[in-house]
């Protein structure tokens, strides 16, 4: 290896889910052409975008708590050696043992090797970004270690072997019909009478897993939030398989990027307000767990946190990119996001899709490994506007073209852009043009040049009724 | 040089010399209000919990399940429950033991009216977390003064170093096209008793 230890260096090639087979325009083009998906999706990121603005509006301070939120996570990263220090700290004192993986093959070692302590070969596991990213998965089957998804939608893409399409909801592609059908298939003991009523599908699952819940002595999560002033990690869900895998285990291992941390307790109140109502539009999710090491007699005994670089700190090598490790996940960014709402998240390759994916996975692979992605937006600002702790999406997708050169044509219409993104009248001009666009066809006929040649190869999305700042300001 | 050693170097390379590090402005909605009992009760209600407003706990609690075993914790008041059911206080019990329960009561530490919340700490009245996962019915006994107005009063409120568990209305998923479909894994039914010193004792 030519690097020197201690500085910087992406997430590794050959492991883990960060960059996709084919760039985005090639995969976005199969997407597009399946119209089943793009209803799918179309509902979905519309039923969100209602829920999510209307609990939004219930709070007088959401801006306060956007500012906050943007602020904590500035200061966290400024902050970092010293926070994940008093993290490991707090957490020892507490009963927890805390792992420190430098890249992806590193933590699945890790983890593989704290399962097979324990001498168990399943284990079940809760939603996880961070697990997904480094494909833990994968590493386990390899380790002989069966790896049992409990999230519904996790299990809906495990049953259909199928891939994650959304960060929050990995199974959005799919209708409830579809659901049915998977489950049907694939479900061991599914009873056929199965509908594709949403609360029979529902306790299908409970009745599938509730077994293996019960007997299986290992689990392993993510965590949302981790307190550095006490060592507390946070889990948010909502089916109770969070807290499943949080409770009876005898064995819990947390798999967590190390820009999760926060620095107080006091700070949750900003997160836990920001995150139910941007992510799935509720005013709080059905379920919160929070733990601190172990508790003698409550939960599990032995408790492993792996914080995990993999990339980061290359993006926080970067003063413009770096604000993409602000990011709680909330996926608020995708529901608004008129390219992801086209192509869905298959196309972005990586496990983080959409917007934020757009502007993250280059940044952890390096931009030559994910050239495309600066790319597939229209810079339209929505992201930007969404994001509960205010990250500024266009701004560093701008940034990476840049250090991404792509084709002259759309270099010429994204610079165009990017000046206009400059130059906010212009813009909300622009976009209210683009309103009025339903004028040109598909593909972009009647569009000037040089759209008409960038939109040749695209269906270009169809304009909101109002754009997303013209609703902001109504608010 | 240890990966913890590689990790924290890469950061300090990263950051550079001096990165400055923001105020945080804290312009939200801070420090006591006055707790809405009946928006507590209409968010509980709008995520489908049951509420009851009564000073009657072991009547309402008959009328919610009249004959049965109930899990309960072990500092639960003895007088909360009915005469009807069959209490097996929680000593350790194995998890089938629990699952197979008709039902769990337990009190609570903090609530939260605006985002209809309720949070369990582990303490003596609410019990080991897995009491109240198991068992398809949660009764949930709560005391007005233990709710609050909001998140940021509810977190001054808790201990971190207990395990918490924030509860707003029953298992549910938003997974099947984004809609919030009650009953999952957890406790598909969740029953919150407000005892209201207010209501006379009704039998």
């Amino acid at each position: 290896m030519t690097t020197f230890l201690g500085m910087p260096v992406h997430a590794p090639r050959g492991v883990g889910h960060l960059r996709g087979d084919e760039p985005f325009p090639v995969a976005a083009r199969t997407a597009l052409a399946n119209p089943q998906l793009r209803r799918n999706l179309h509902h979905a990121t519309t039923t969100i975008r209602d829920k999510s603005g209307r609990v939004i509006a219930e709070l007088p301070d959401w801006q306060e708590l956007r500012a906050a939120g943007s602020a904590l996570k500035a200061a966290t990263m400024a902050r970092l050696p010293e926070l994940l220090d008093q993290l490991e700290e707090a957490v020892t004192a507490a009963g927890g043992v805390v792992h420190w993986a430098a890249d992806a093959r590193e933590a699945n070692q890790i983890v593989t090797d704290l399962v097979r302590a324990t001498g168990q070969h399943r284990v079940i596991k809760v939603k996880s970004m961070a697990t997904q990213e480094i494909g833990l998965n994968e590493a386990l089957e390899q380790a002989g270690i069966t790896p049992v998804e409990t999230d519904l939608a996790e299990l809906i893409v495990q049953l259909g072997d199928d891939k994650p399409s959304h960060i929050l909801v990995p199974a959005i592609h799919r209708n409830r019909a579809e659901i049915r059908e998977i489950f049907l298939r694939a479900m061991p003991g599914v009873d056929p009478s199965l509908t594709d009523d949403p609360p029979r599908l529902a306790g299908a699952a409970r009745r599938y897993l509730r077994e293996t819940f019960l007997s299986t002595p290992v689990a392993i999560s993510g965590a949302n939030f981790a307190v550095a002033e006490t060592g507390t990690l946070a889990v948010v869900e909502s089916e109770g398989n969070g807290r499943m895998c949080l409770t009876l285990p005898q064995t819990l291992i947390t798999v967590m990027g190390i820009e999760k941390v926060v620095p107080t307790w006091q700070d949750l109140e900003v997160f836990l307000q920001l995150l139910p109502r941007a992510s799935t539009g509720e005013r709080m999710n059905p379920y919160t767990s929070m733990w601190t090491g172990v508790t003698p007699g409550d939960g599990p005994q032995n408790f492993h946190l792996v914080l995990l670089d993999n990339g980061r700190t290359a993006v926080l090598s970067d003063e413009v990119g770096r604000q993409a490790l602000h990011c709680i996940r909330c996926s608020a960014c995708l529901n608004v996001c008129p390219v992801y709402e086209r192509t869905g998240g298959h196309a972005y390759g990586s496990v983080y899709p959409g917007p934020i994916g757009a502007v993250l996975s280059p940044q952890l692979t390096g931009v030559e490994d994910n050239a495309s992605l600066p790319y597939a937006s229209s810079l339209c600002g929505a992201c930007f506007d969404a994001c509960p702790v205010k990250i500024d999406i266009p701004s560093i997708l701008v940034h990476l073209r840049n250090q991404a050169p792509h084709a002259r044509t759309e270099a010429a219409v994204m610079g165009a852009a990017a000046y206009t993104m400059d130059h906010p009248r212009l813009y909300a001009a622009a976009q209210r043009a683009a309103k009025l666009a339903r004028l040109p066809g598909r593909r972009g006929r009647g569009l000037p040049p040089p759209l008409s040649g960038w939109a040749a190869s695209r269906d270009l999305p169809e304009p909101p009724k109002q754009t997303f700042r013209d609703w902001w300001r109504g608010r | 040089m240890s990966s913890k050693d590689v990790i924290l170097d890469r950061i300090r390379a990263a950051l550079g010399a001096g990165a400055a590090v923001p105020e945080v402005p804290r312009d939200y909605r801070r420090g006591a209000a006055p707790p809405d009992l009946d928006l507590l009760v209409e968010r509980l209600v709008d995520y489908r919990a049951v509420v009851h407003r009564t000073a009657d706990v072991p009547g309402t609690i008959a009328g919610i399940l009249g004959s049965g075993t109930v899990v309960v914790p072990p500092g639960l008041p003895p007088e909360w429950l009915p005469p009807g059911l069959t209490a097996v206080p929680d000593d350790d019990l194995p998890a089938e033991r629990i699952a197979a329960a008709d039902g769990v009561v337990t009190a609570a530490a903090v609530a939260v009216a605006e985002t209809g919340t309720i949070v369990l700490d582990a303490s003596a009245g609410q019990g080991r977390r897995i009491i109240s996962l198991l068992p398809d019915l949660h009764i949930c006994v709560l005391r007005p003064d233990q709710v609050v107005a909001s998140v940021p009063e509810a977190v001054a409120r808790l201990d971190p170093r207990r395990p918490l568990t924030w509860i707003s209305g029953p298992s549910a998923t938003s997974d099947i096209e984004l809609n919030r479909v009650e009953g999952v894994h957890g406790p598909r039914n969740l029953h919150v008793i407000l005892l209201d010193a207010a209501l006379p004792e009704a039998g």
